[in-house]
């Protein structure tokens, strides 16, 4: 895990002090961990001279900027029509059963966050899945299982 | 009603590794003008869905008095049955950026942004290491333009072009109010091009080829070619580029699996075309526009569930800022449910009609505007199916 | 730049007006008014709600009318069949996502919504109740401002005024779509973010989501209550308000009335604040020129200048969050609400032979954050609570409508003694530059000996609603005993509003600017834009407050501070002299440095 402040020495030194350093810290943060911690939203603010109130509405606003903890990999599961029709239930149920947590949550062990989230662009592939930023198009249950287990071997 | 049969294009994926070269070679001698009048004449018109023609954008944009300007490309490809951009952006991203050097150049912009969605992220490293190479490229040239990738961070409303702006200036992606239009006050209040990574293409190779030879394509309000996105009940999903002007039962015949009972066009805010409908439907501005999702629908699907699935989409991605779209989604999402579970009497949908239409007259932006397109397409073509 | 005229029609009548207006303007000038809630005179323009959707010839869609600039041959329509629909249909939809709970809801009467509903003769059943299926949790945990998210239409008033207006950014928009909700960081409590309370933002709320929490029926227990004695003290600004509450048009004095009726509603005395208004000035000039001693003559470099005043609570409370490091430039006196919650359970007590625990000290005061200053564990020097209850304006209007009192035809009453006698420099304490320039008249006459070099003893540099002002005085031929301010120039500056105090205050941080004085209202205009004063509150309603408290002020006898007879007895027989030992017992007072969201 960096500490917050490198990340944002990083990317102030790329993209400023201005308020469009925001989303590329927010998303360097998210890049190391999956998540924003209220500590890490407030040094952000701090550094780019922005109210903590603003900074945490701009963060929830975006479906993949989170504020609540998130397992090391999280794994979202696209629910849009083509995968829903492609059975992307089925994987998700897989899913749930091998990570043994329901929709929505982490296992444990911080491992893994199961979510599922709105049209990835692979309809012609579905159903699909990301493990953060990998894609995994044309699943099949057995196929999501065998991807998950090889990263519950990492 | 002019229509064309089905004809297969190669000129987005056309393997030429020297393209974006030549043609960037090829602009440099000609003046901003012949280059925006040289667009007009194509009557190439944007590919992300709302087909404003993009020679006058760039027209309109070029006429404004700025220091600085902005173009920017939108690849924040969200609409549900929509992955054409991400093909493109995989394997010809080097045309995209050609496409974004031809509209700064026009223009008089020095800078160009890619807004890219964060689920293509894995493109991310690949592209930054073409456009490193591209970038010195052009500076080599003498172009004084450089290109910069801007990441989203799951929002489809994003795709719209001011949430976009709002966006990369780091803000809630929230649309704002219009006018003013970007090409007088865009990305950080300065007049912006925005285009689709498709335009930005077609724009490249209507630079190589001349505006005569695209427009030889399509009909008179549709010119050219067009990628689509073919997802759903058909045996061949996937990314064609097809000319425009022929019918969905063109369309239907050879995508089909045999049992098409509606064709979704342009996405989940797009319109939903019966089997009864086909032979009349143009794919185009005369008859469906589109931004190239086509999702079709064999008999087992149920389109209460299709419906259902749009709504849900809509309800959660509004950025939920003006009251049509925010509350209207929802209520239009509730009151099917409500009808499904017989709680409201199916007269309820004559009402939610009517809501859907208020909310295409009233919501802020484009995403508000349309859920009206699905509903009310979806709802009068298959009535008994979300009933019963 | 000249501005260009546009020419256009409004339901087919031609009209003229200047480029860069909006369809609204337009409509207005006609004398069409098109419905509204997102939109306020004091804020940017949002375009959120669509209420004000009209009808324009050739466009497919319905454009704004508060967010749509006019063109050159607009027609429009503002009540067409179309528009007509589309505006009940989003009233209809705002109603099925708020708690339509109206007849227990405290803005009952008073919402923006409510009426709309009523005027569009909405049939609140043809949608869904999407606040049903939520869960909402109401946050009463402030002392000062009650935020109910179940009766919030998501106009984004509330946002715009806490982070434009007021620079305090408590409130934010947090999620989108069907979560999208008015938050505060993390969602935390009111009372544990950078909240002031100063209320502006529940000055500009349409509906019930957003308003103070209201004392009033246990201030009727303590009135019904034989037992105790109950005092109430009138803030200034609440003077030149509380009329537009009772029926009369903004810009009334009051006062009499007020007093009359807080009588007849059976207060035991009824008391004036501004008593301790004219006590502060003397108070806090005495403060300024012992600092200005300190640092000019002893050369004592650990004096804080400029020092600032301390009366706005809003104000503390925003300094303790944001600008921790100059808490030492405040004054250190309390404002005159607690000043005078300090003496009516110490000094009035003992004067009138009232036990203080018998006794219930309320306040009117035209602000929400006095309710949180009142309840600052500091503020108990009377060895209780120094200030029991404190009501706004607003919720003294509804007191006397529920005591049916006639309000418009009471006869004028004078306060009870002592403490309630006051000065026109204690009046214009209600207004931005007022203490300030209250301050002026009586330092530079005590520094002098003479008046202070304006006619009628109107500063006029430091009144107005500029958003921040500056003035300088040069002192010369003082007095023996101030001769080290002989020849120097006295340089003030006066913010309002806390965007405006928040430029002000970074510049004084930064060290580019070098004032002796800063005097800093939380509130726009003043306490007489206070955010517990009538709604609404506006720019026109704000000039019209202002131009009463300085006529109040002409009006009086006596308008110096220290010319207030009963100020001078009370040093005379209980304080002794101004920061003395007792004054620094029960009027002074300190503050804590805060956390920055």
């Amino acid at each position: 895990m960096t500490d917050v402040n490198v990340i944002i020495n990083e990317k102030i030194e790329k993209f400023g002090k201005e308020r469009q350093a925001l989303m590329p810290i927010l998303q360097g943060i998210v890049a190391d961990k999956n998540y924003i911690t209220e500590d890490e939203l407030l040094k952000v603010a701090e550094a780019l001279d922005l109210s903590a109130a603003d900074v945490y509405g701009t963060a929830t606003f975006y479906t993949f900027l989170d504020v609540v903890p998130r397992g090391k990999y999280v794994i979202r599961v696209c629910k849009t029509i083509s995968c829903h029709m492609a059975g992307k239930d089925e994987i998700i149920e897989a899913l749930e059963k091998t990570l043994k947590v329901k929709l929505g949550e982490t296992t444990p062990d911080k491992k893994f966050t199961l979510l599922q989230a709105n049209c990835m662009g692979w309809c012609h592939k579905g159903p699909v899945m990301l493990i953060n930023d990998e894609v995994y198009p044309e699943l099949t249950s057995e196929k999501a299982i065998a991807i998950v287990e090889e990263y519950i071997a990492k | 009603m002019e229509n064309k049969k089905l004809t297969k294009v190669d000129l987005i994926f056309e393997n030429d590794g020297t393209c974006a070269t030549t043609v960037l070679d090829k602009i440099k001698a000609m003046s901003q003008d012949d280059i925006i009048m040289e667009m007009i004449d194509s009557g190439l018109k944007g590919r992300g869905g709302a087909g404003f023609p993009t020679g006058l954008k760039w027209k309109f944009t070029k006429a404004e008095n700025s220091f600085d300007k902005y173009i920017v490309c939108n690849a924040d490809e969200g609409e549900p049955g929509t992955f054409k951009d991400r093909e493109i952006l995989d394997t010809v991203p080097s045309k995209v950026f050609a496409g974004m050097t031809i509209a700064g150049y026009a223009i008089g912009a020095k800078v160009g942004y890619l807004y890219l969605r964060a689920e293509y992220n894995f493109l991310l490293k690949k592209l930054n290491d073409k456009l490193d190479s591209f970038n010195a490229t052009i500076k080599d040239k003498g172009f004084d333009f450089r290109i910069e990738i801007r990441s989203g961070a799951g929002a489809y409303i994003c795709g719209e072009e001011s949430a976009l702006f709002e966006s990369i200036e780091g803000k809630r992606g929230e649309p704002r109010n219009k006018p003013p239009y970007p090409t007088v006050s865009g990305l950080f209040g300065k007049p912006t091009v925005i285009n689709n990574v498709e335009t930005l293409v077609y724009a490249t190779m209507i630079m190589k080829y001349g505006a005569d030879n695209f427009k030889k394509m399509g009909t008179q309000d549709s010119r050219g070619s067009k990628v689509f996105s073919i997802s759903g009940d058909t045996p061949n999903a996937g990314i064609y580029e097809l000319e425009l002007g022929m019918t969905v039962e063109d369309f239907v015949s050879d995508f089909g699996d045999g049992d098409t009972k509606a064709v979704q066009v342009g996405g989940a805010s797009g319109l939903c075309v019966p089997r009864k409908k086909f032979a009349d439907m143009i794919i185009g501005y005369e008859g469906v526009p589109t931004g190239g999702s086509m999702m079709l629908f064999n008999s087992s699907r149920s389109m209460y569930n299709v419906l259902k699935d749009y709504l849900e989409f809509f309800a959660e991605e509004s950025c939920g800022q003006c009251t049509p779209c925010r509350v209207g989604c929802q209520q239009l999402l509730e009151g099917i449910e409500a009808v499904k579970r017989g709680e409201k009497h199916p007269s309820y949908l004559e009402s939610l009609k009517k809501l859907a239409e208020t909310m295409k007259l009233s919501a802020k932006c484009g995403l508000g505007q349309s859920v009206a397109n699905p509903f009310v397409s979806i709802v009068d073509n298959f009535r008994e199916e979300i009933i019963y | 730049m000249a501005k260009y005229e546009v020419n256009l029609k409004v339901n087919n009548i031609p009209v003229t007006v200047e480029e860069g207006s909006t369809i609204l303007d337009a409509a207005k000038k006609l004398n069409f008014r098109i419905p509204t809630l997102c939109q306020h005179p004091d804020l940017c323009v949002a375009g959120n709600c669509r209420v004000c959707v009209v009808e324009q010839k050739g466009a497919r869609a319905l454009p704004a009318a508060c967010a749509t600039p006019v063109s050159e041959g607009m027609e429009i329509f503002t009540n067409s069949q179309k528009v007509r629909t589309a505006r009940k249909h989003i009233i209809e939809l705002l109603l099925s996502e708020h708690n339509t709970e109206c007849t227990s809801c405290y803005k009952n009467g008073k919402c923006e919504l409510q009426s709309l509903a009523n005027e569009y003769r909405v049939n609140e059943n043809d949608f869904i109740k999407l606040v049903n299926k939520k869960t909402y949790t109401i946050d009463d945990y402030s002392p000062s401002i009650i935020k109910d998210d179940s009766k919030c239409i998501r106009c984004q008033r509330c946002v715009r005024t806490c982070t434009s207006m007021q620079f305090v950014s408590a409130l934010t928009v947090a999620h989108k779509g069907d979560h999208q909700k008015i938050s505060t960081f993390f969602d935390k409590p009111m009372n544990a973010v950078v909240c002031t309370n100063c209320g502006q933002c529940v000055n500009r709320c349409p509906t019930g989501a957003l308003v103070e929490k209201n004392y009033i029926d246990q201030v009727w227990d303590a009135i019904n209550n034989p037992n105790v004695h109950v005092v109430v003290q009138t803030a200034p600004a609440v003077r030149v308000g509380l009329g537009e509450d009772l029926g009369l048009e903004p810009g009334h004095r009051v006062t009499g009335k007020m007093v009359a009726a807080l009588r007849r509603i059976g207060f035991d005395s009824v008391l004036d604040t501004d008593f301790t208004a004219d006590l502060t000035i003397m108070e806090e000039g005495t403060e300024l020129l012992v600092r200005l001693k300190k640092a000019l003559v002893d050369k004592d470099e650990s004096v804080a200048l400029p020092m600032t005043t301390s009366c706005s609570p809003g104000w503390v409370k925003f300094i303790e969050h944001k600008f921790p490091s100059l808490l030492p430039n405040v004054s250190t006196c309390k404002s005159p609400q607690q000043m005078f919650g300090a003496l009516v359970k110490t000094f009035y007590a003992q004067k009138k032979g009232l036990k203080a625990e018998n006794m219930v000290s309320v306040s009117i005061m035209p602000c929400t954050a006095k309710k949180y200053e009142a309840d600052r564990p500091e503020m108990r020097d009377s060895g209780f609570k120094d200030v029991d209850y404190v009501l706004t304006t607003r919720e003294l209007a509804m007191m006397v409508r529920q005591a049916g009192i006639n309000f418009e035809d009471l006869a004028d009453e004078k306060y009870d003694s002592i403490m309630g006698e006051s000065t026109g420099a204690a009046v214009i304490f209600g207004a931005t530059g007022g203490v300030m320039e209250a301050a002026l008249r009586t330092a530079y006459e005590i520094v002098t000996g003479r008046e202070v070099p304006f006619t009628n003893l109107d500063i006029v540099p430091v009144r107005g609603f500029e958003g921040i002002k500056e003035a300088k005085v040069l002192i010369k031929d003082v007095l023996p005993e101030w001769g080290f301010l002989e020849g120097a120039e006295l340089s003030v500056a006066i913010a309002h509003g806390l965007a405006n105090t928040n430029k002000l205050m970074a510049a004084v941080q930064r060290g580019e600017v070098n004032y002796h004085f800063i005097e800093i209202m939380a509130c726009p205009g003043g306490c007489l834009g206070g955010g517990g004063q009538p709604i609404p509150t506006s720019p026109e309603i704000r000039a019209k407050r202002m131009e009463a408290i300085y006529d109040e002020d002409t009006h009086m006898a006596i308008r110096k501070s220290h010319e207030n007879p009963e100020v001078t007895a009370i040093y005379e027989e209980f304080l002794g002299k101004p920061n003395g030992h007792k004054s620094h017992e029960l009027l002074h007072t300190h503050y804590t440095k805060r956390k920055g969201y």
